[in-house]
C-alpha cells in the first residue's frame, strides 16, 4: 500500500510545492503552523482539489496527472478519509453511516450493515447503531467516522486533524483508539495535525510542512530532537540558532559566537534545550564559554517549572525553578546573563 | 402638550386594515357559500368534471415541473456557466409576468401557428391547443419557477461537506445524489413541490388564453368558476371556490413549519 505524490497547486496566497511518499510501513503525521497547506495537501491527494502539477499515485497507478489530463475523481480513488468535523451523514443512523461506503460499492444490505456492526464493535461503540447521527456526541461521532472509513478498507487513510473539534475529556480516549487502529490499518496512513503532541503519540514519522513546502521529514525521534525550522523548535520546546560554523565556534548572522563541543564546519543548526540555559544576574566566572548578556522578557510560570525570553545577541528561552524567578527577581526585567556549557548543544549542518 | 396616541397604535390600525383587505374576501365567500347544497353542486357534471381534469392538470405540472425543474435547479446551483444569471432571471420570469401574457407567449411558441407547434405538429401530429397536454403546459409555465427557486435555494445552501463524504466513501454521484443531497432538500422539494401545485390549480390566465375553455379537456376549476359566474350559476361558482380555498389552506397548514412557523 502505497502513496506517492508530487502536487503543485495554488491556492489563494498558498503555493503548494511538495514530494510525498508514504509507505504501508510508517504512520506519516503531516504537521506544520495553521495555513501552512495541510489540509489543501489532504484534500488534494483525496481528489477533493484539483492539482495544477505533479502526480499522485496510489498502489503505483496513477491516480491524477494534469499533464496527462488524467484525474479520477475521489470515488475513484481507493482512499478513506477522516474529517475534522466527522462529516456523518445526519439522515442516517450510525450503523448506515458505516455501512454507507460498502452500500456504495454495491456489498449487498445486509452484508454491509453486518460488517458495518463489526466496525462499531471495533471502535467500541456496538450500542449507538440505531442512533441518528445527530445524536451521538462529538468523541462518539468521530469514533463513527473512522469506523466509516475504515469500513471500506482504504489503500490510503487521510486523517484530517481527526481530534481537533473534539473535546478535552473525550480527546484522551479518542486518541488511543487512533493509535491502535491506525497500527492494525493495512493501508498508507496519513494525519494531519498542528498538534505536536498529537502527532508525537499517533505517528512514526514526521513531515514538516510550512508555507506550502516541506521543511523537514524524517522518524518522529529525529524531527524532534533535530528541528530544522523555528517552528518546529519552537513546538518541541528547543532554542535552535543557525549560523557558521568554524572548529568549535558557530559563529551567528549578528555576529555573537556559540562555542560547542563537537567540530563542525559550515551552516549549522545549534539546538539548546531551555533547561540546560542557566540564568544569573551578575557576569559568571568559572568554566562556561557561553556567557552571553541579556534583556529579561516575557515570564511564563507553569507549575514548577518557568520560561522566560532573554533578548541579547544569542536570543534564548531559559527555563528556571520558580525558586530562581523570585531570587533573581525576573519578573523585573532587567540584565541578565545567560550560560550555556558547550556540551549543551546540540548541531548538526543546516 | 398635545394628546398623543399611546404608542404603536397608527401600526397596529393599519396593520388591521391589510388584514381587512385579505380577510373580508373569503368572509364574504365562506358567508354566501350554499352549504345545505354543497354535495350537489359539486357532483353536478360540469363541476366535477372541472375538478377531476383540476386534480389531473395540477399533478400533471407538478410531474413536469419535478421532471424538468429539479434538475435544472441543480445545474443552476451547482454548475458554472456563463449566463447564468440570465437563464436564473429568465426561469423567474414567468412569476411576475401577467398570466394572460404568459399565455399569449405560448400560443406563439407552442399554439399550432407557433414556431415551435407548427413543427411539433408537422412531425408528430401533436397538438397543445384545445387540448390536455396544452393545459398542463400553462400550468407548467406559471408554476415551475416556485420548484425551481425553492430547490435551487435548497441545492445552494445545503452542507456540500456530506457529499464529500459520499465521493470519498467510494459512492459516484448518482448515488450520491440519491442518497446524500436528496435526503438534504427532500423538505424544501417538498415544500417547493406544494406551493407548485397549488400555484398550478389555480392557474387562470395562461390556460384559457393558450389551452382553451373546453368542458373535460381544458376547463379547469378556475375557468369553470369564471364561467359559472359570468352566466349567473353563482351556487356553483361558489361551491367550487371553496374547495380552492380550502385545498390552499390545506397547502399553507401543511407548509407552517417554513412559511408561517418560523419568524
Amino acid at each position: 500500500m502505497t502513496l506517492a505524490a508530487a502536487i503543485g497547486l495554488t491556492l489563494g496566497n498558498l503555493d503548494l510545492d511538495l514530494e510525498l511518499d508514504v509507505d504501508g510501513t510508517a504512520v506519516v503525521a503531516v504537521v506544520g503552523p495553521n495555513g501552512a497547506g495541510k489540509t489543501t495537501l489532504l484534500r488534494a491527494l483525496a481528489g477533493l482539489l484539483r492539482i495544477d502539477r505533479g502526480r499522485v499515485a496510489i498502489n503505483g497507478t496513477v491516480v491524477e496527472d494534469p499533464a496527462a489530463r488524467l484525474r479520477l475523481p475521489p470515488e475513484g480513488r481507493d482512499v478513506g478519509v477522516v474529517f475534522q468535523e466527522h462529516r456523518l451523514f445526519s439522515h442516517l443512523s450510525a450503523l448506515e453511516n458505516v455501512a454507507f461506503g460498502l452500500r456504495a460499492s454495491g456489498t449487498p444490505k445486509a452484508e454491509a450493515r453486518a460488517k458495518a456492526m463489526e466496525w462499531l464493535e471495533q471502535v467500541g461503540l456496538p450500542d449507538v447503531a440505531r442512533l441518528r447521527a445527530t445524536q451521538l456526541s462529538g468523541g462518539q461521532a468521530q469514533r463513527v467516522a473512522l469506523a466509516r472509513a475504515l469500513a471500506t478498507e482504504p489503500a490510503v487513510l487521510l486523517l484530517d486533524e481527526p481530534l481537533a473539534a473534539v473535546d478535552a475529556a473525550a480527546r484522551a480516549e479518542l486518541r488511543h483508539l487512533l493509535r491502535s487502529e491506525l497500527r492494525r490499518c493495512p493501508g498508507a496512513r496519513l494525519i494531519v495535525t498542528h498538534d505536536p503532541i498529537e502527532a508525537a503519540a499517533l505517528a512514526d514519522r514526521l513531515v514538516v510542512l510550512e508555507d506550502g513546502q516541506i521543511t523537514q521529514e524524517g522518524p518522529l525521534v529525529e524531527v524532534t530532537a533535530r528541528p530544522r525550522s523555528q517552528w518546529v523548535a519552537s513546538m518541541v520546546g528547543l532554542n535552535l540558532l543557525c549560523g557558521v560554523a568554524e572548529n568549535f565556534r558557530v559563529r551567528l548572522p549578528n555576529g555573537a559566537v556559540i562555542t560547542v563541543a563537537d567540530e563542525c564546519k559550515g551552516e549549522t543548526f545549534a539546538a539548546i534545550r531551555p533547561n540546560a540555559v542557566s540564568l544569573q544576574r551578575h557576569r559568571p566566572d568559572g568554566s562556561p564559554r557561553n556567557v552571553w548578556p541579556g534583556e529579561a522578557g516575557d515570564l511564563h510560570v507553569a507549575g514548577d517549572r518557568a520560561r522566560i525570553r532573554v533578548d541579547g545577541p544569542v536570543p534564548l528561552i531559559a527555563e528556571v525553578t520558580p525558586a530562581a524567578v523570585a531570587e533573581l527577581r525576573l519578573a523585573e526585567g532587567g540584565c541578565i546573563w545567560a550560560a550555556v556549557k558547550a556540551t549543551d548543544i546540540e548541531t548538526y549542518p543546516c | 402638550m398635545r394628546n398623543r396616541l399611546p404608542a404603536g397604535l397608527a401600526p397596529a390600525v393599519l396593520a388591521v386594515g391589510a388584514l381587512a383587505i385579505v380577510v373580508l374576501p373569503l368572509v364574504g365567500l365562506v358567508q354566501r357559500a350554499p352549504w345545505s347544497t354543497l354535495g350537489r353542486d359539486l357532483r353536478a357534471h360540469d363541476a366535477f368534471t372541472a375538478l377531476r381534469l383540476s386534480v389531473v392538470t395540477s399533478l400533471g405540472a407538478l410531474g413536469v415541473s419535478v421532471l424538468f425543474g429539479v434538475p435544472l435547479a441543480w445545474v443552476l446551483a451547482r454548475r458554472v456557466f456563463p449566463g447564468r444569471a440570465l437563464v436564473r432571471a429568465l426561469v423567474t420570469l414567468p412569476m411576475v409576468l401577467p398570466p394572460v401574457v404568459g399565455g399569449i407567449a405560448l400560443l406563439y411558441a407552442f399554439g399550432r401557428q407557433g414556431f415551435a407547434g407548427r413543427i411539433l405538429y408537422d412531425v408528430t401530429g401533436w397538438r397543445f391547443v384545445f387540448n390536455t397536454s396544452g393545459a398542463i403546459l400553462a400550468e407548467t409555465f406559471v408554476a415551475m419557477p416556485f420548484l425551481i427557486v425553492t430547490a435551487e435555494s435548497a441545492f445552494r445552501s445545503m452542507d456540500r461537506r456530506a457529499e464529500e463524504a459520499a465521493a470519498t466513501l467510494g459512492a459516484r454521484p448518482a448515488y450520491r445524489f440519491r442518497r446524500v443531497t436528496l435526503p438534504a432538500v427532500a423538505p424544501a422539494l417538498a415544500a417547493g413541490g406544494a406551493l407548485t401545485w397549488a400555484r398550478a390549480l389555480g392557474e387562470f390566465g395562461a390556460t384559457i388564453t393558450f389551452a382553451g375553455n373546453f368542458s373535460g379537456t381544458t376547463q379547469t376549476t378556475p375557468l369553470l368558476v369564471y364561467l359559472d359566474i359570468e352566466s349567473g350559476n353563482e351556487a356553483t361558482a361558489l361551491a367550487l371556490s371553496l374547495v380552492l380555498l380550502a385545498v390552499s389552506l390545506v397547502v399553507l397548514v401543511g407548509l407552517r413549519d417554513r412559511w408561517i412557523g418560523k419568524v
